[in-house]
């Protein structure tokens, strides 16, 4: 064996236990950032692919919508969208980068519940969807999050007047009975209690429901019926009866307590009537994430070419959530790197100050028997580092260890913005970029902090050196 | 005393000062020092403690510099080189043997011994050799594979020797290699110097504050306060 090394090596072993701490810090650190990170990756992929699953990964709005649509969607469609559609398609570009590509209808409006005792309305924020296609986007999971079991059935592409509700919307128009909602408490009685039909508000839209649909709401039978009411484009007043299949909590309260998800033909009845027929987005889901900026800039190209009134705009765009989240678990993780990186580098400049201390009289004599000061230096340097990438390969192993143990003990949690439980999982070994990354940084400050001591033994006089016992 | 320069010498001081500053004031160590230690013989520096012996032997062995004056090893004007080439240097012309024996304690005698010859680059097969032969010569081969906390004082001291030795340097320098010995093991240690000088031709400068010593040296420099008081031939050459 290689002399340096020899020697590097026997006096790790025989400080065994002043080596063992030290190790043990960077070990620390090492099972500290891997955890952490692992599981802040497995966040990332989480809330990454709830948003994608939800919103695809880009969506193609009219001009101007993502700024002042929300309030007006019926004036921010996307004419001649299935030309659109057809355009993105047959682009040999970005063809096989997509997955799904479906468009969506925004919708504001008031919805009303007028079944028998029940006499209840409010605002609603819908969404119009194609049932097939939100299934396949439902389907995307890269990262086996296992965020989605099983398909859901409730809505289809041949049934367009079936849809569904936020949890909290389906409490407000007292549907937790008739849909038999767990965790849904119907409402107090309370003074205000109304009969059927009797406030301004649900009387014009009950007297809207009769015109349009010639029938009385109350004659809904099995699964709950509910009115939607908006203006169209043109601002007219419109109504459709939706029939509710049941519910879908979202992670977000505002959201929940509005949110109606109903077929996109119904949505486009609903905003433009009897006019033509518009979405509000083209939502692309891609199958990979990566994909995202080289499919973002051929939709531009494609945009500019055809000269098309429309912009892009990302999942994260549209759902800040996702950046704010991620940017505070990158935080943590740096901070927490940080911390890591100052205790290993005390524990090692204080073990290597002491080795040196220690061996000043080794060091004077192989000074003395012709070792250069850079041979000294090298010595005390692959001393702290050998004992960081020791501490830190046993740090990885052991978070690798811990790791599996978590993601075999059936753990769930419910990331931000979540409405369900998903496997909590700690995904170390599937990210060697993290497990390399922090092994190499571990080893990098243990290096670093090895060089002022090895600088120290190495600028040491030989005299002085021989003269320490 | 005229110092006699003689042609055949392996170390020549001229007007050396050494001092060390000490606070605010200055400690001479040595003080205008000159003198020649003759090739291929056991010299012996004798003086009392702090008269400045292992100073003078620091400034032959290339280990530490003058304040002033000439020094001159191996026909090499060492106070020009710089301190890698004097590590170069002293690797290939200087064996050291010092009173604390000063082994690597984490290499075996047998590494301790092939230390010298890694670092002059000796291929792994002659390396063993020389090393074997060395250690066979100091009479320590059964005991090549212990560590210096296996050893005894004494045979610390034959590893020392052996490891300065092993590479033939020109010039060996011994402080006081006895000091931490007893008296009997120091005979048999000084007998076994005087024995590898003799078969190896090889040049010993020898320092020690014990008078009884003079006897087994060929070359006698005495010291006081850093300054040379004789050099005295006890056999001719
Ligand atoms: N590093 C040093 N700093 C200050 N004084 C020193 C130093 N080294 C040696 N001396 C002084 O130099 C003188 C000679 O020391 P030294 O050469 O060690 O003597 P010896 O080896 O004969 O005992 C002594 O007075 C000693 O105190
Ligand atoms: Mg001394």
């Amino acid at each position: 064996m290689n002399l340096l090394l020899k020697i590097v090596l026997r006096n790790i072993l025989r400080n065994r236990r002043r080596s063992i701490m030290t190790g043990s810090a960077v070990a620390a650190g090492s099972l500290a950032l891997l955890l952490f990170g692992g599981f802040t990756s497995y966040i990332f992929s989480g809330l990454e692919t709830g948003n994608v699953q939800r919103n695809g990964h880009l969506t193609v709005f009219h001009s101007g919508y993502f700024l002042f649509g929300e309030g007006n969607p019926a004036a921010y469609g996307i004419a001649h969208y299935r030309g659109v559609m057809e355009l993105i398609h047959d682009d040999p570009i970005l063809r096989p980068m997509i997955n799904v590509m479906t468009p969506t209808q925004s919708v504001l409006g008031i919805a009303g519940n007028f079944t028998g005792t029940v006499d209840a309305s409010k605002t609603f924020l819908g969404i119009g969807i194609v049932p097939s296609d939100r299934e396949r986007m439902r389907g995307w999971d890269p990262y086996d999050t296992r965020a989605v079991n099983g398909l859901d059935r409730r809505m289809a592409d041949s049934e367009e007047s079936v849809g569904l509700l936020g949890l909290g919307m389906a409490r407000v128009l007292g549907l937790c009975g008739p849909l038999r909602l767990k965790d849904c408490p119907p409402a107090p009685d309370t003074a205000a209690a109304q009969t059927p039909g009797t406030s301004a508000v649900n009387r014009e839209v009950l007297d809207l429901a009769d015109r349009d649909t010639g029938e009385h709401p109350n004659a809904a039978q099995g699964e709950p019926r509910i009115q939607l009411l908006a203006a169209t484009a043109d601002g007219a007043p419109n109504i459709v009866s939706l029939t509710v299949a049941g519910v879908e909590q979202q992670g977000v309260r505002e959201l929940d307590d509005n949110y109606v998800i109903m077929d996109l033909p119904l949505a486009q009845q609903l905003v433009y009537g009897r006019g033509e027929h518009k979405v509000t987005g083209i939502v692309l889901q891609l199958a990979r994430t990566r994909d995202m900026p080289a499919a973002r800039a051929r939709l531009a190209a494609l945009i500019r070419q055809h000269r098309l009134p429309l912009e892009i705009r990302g999942f994260g765009e549209l759902n800040p959530f996702y950046g704010q989240v991620v940017r505070l678990f990158s935080g943590i993780f740096l901070f927490m790197t940080l911390v890591m990186g100052m205790i290993v580098l005390f524990a090692v400049v204080n073990t290597m100050t002491m080795n040196v201390m220690e061996r000043t009289n080794e060091i004077g004599t192989t000074r003395a028997l012709g070792v250069r000061r850079q041979g000294i230096r090298r010595q005390f340097l692959m001393e702290g580092m050998l004992i960081g990438a020791i501490g830190a390969a046993v740090g990885s192993l052991l978070a690798i260890a811990l790791s599996l143990a978590v993601n075999h003990a059936g753990l769930t949690w419910v990331p931000p913005g979540n409405a369900n439980p998903i496997p909590l999982r700690v995904d170390v070994l599937g990210k060697p970029g993290l497990i390399s990354g922090a092994w190499l940084g571990l080893v990098l400050v243990a290096t670093l902090a090895a060089l002022l001591p090895a600088n120290r033994a190495a600028r040491l006089s030989v005299v002085d050196a021989l003269r320490h016992v | 005393m005229v110092p006699r320069v003689s042609s055949s010498s392996v170390v020549r001081l001229s007007r050396v000062l050494k001092t060390y500053r000490v606070g605010s004031t200055d400690v001479k160590a040595l003080d205008d020092i000159t003198l020649a230690i003759p090739a291929n013989r056991f010299s012996i520096v004798i003086g009392a403690s702090g008269s400045g012996k292992t100073t003078l032997l620091n400034l032959i062995g290339c280990i530490d510099t003058a304040t002033d004056g000439a020094v001159e090893v191996c026909e090499e004007d060492v106070t020009r080189l710089s301190d890698d080439r004097l590590a170069d240097f002293r690797s290939r012309h200087i064996g050291f043997i010092f009173q604390n024996f000063s082994l690597v304690p984490v290499l075996t005698a047998y590494e301790n011994v092939e230390y010298p010859l890694i670092l002059l680059g000796m291929t792994v097969a002659s390396r063993r050799q020389h090393a074997m032969a060395m250690l066979e010569a100091v009479g320590l081969a059964e005991h090549a594979h212990r560590f210096p906390n296996e050893l005894s004082g004494g045979q610390k001291q034959r590893v020392a020797i052996a490891r300065a030795l092993v590479k033939r340097p020109t010039l060996v320098l011994a402080d006081e290699p006895t000091a931490n010995l007893d008296s009997v093991t120091g005979a048999s240690i000084i007998a076994l110097m005087r024995r590898v000088q003799a078969e190896l031709n090889t040049t010993f400068i020898f320092a020690s504050h014990d008078a009884q010593l003079i006897s087994h040296a060929d070359d006698i420099f005495a010291i006081r306060d850093g300054a040379l008081l004789e050099h005295r031939m006890e056999t001719e050459q």
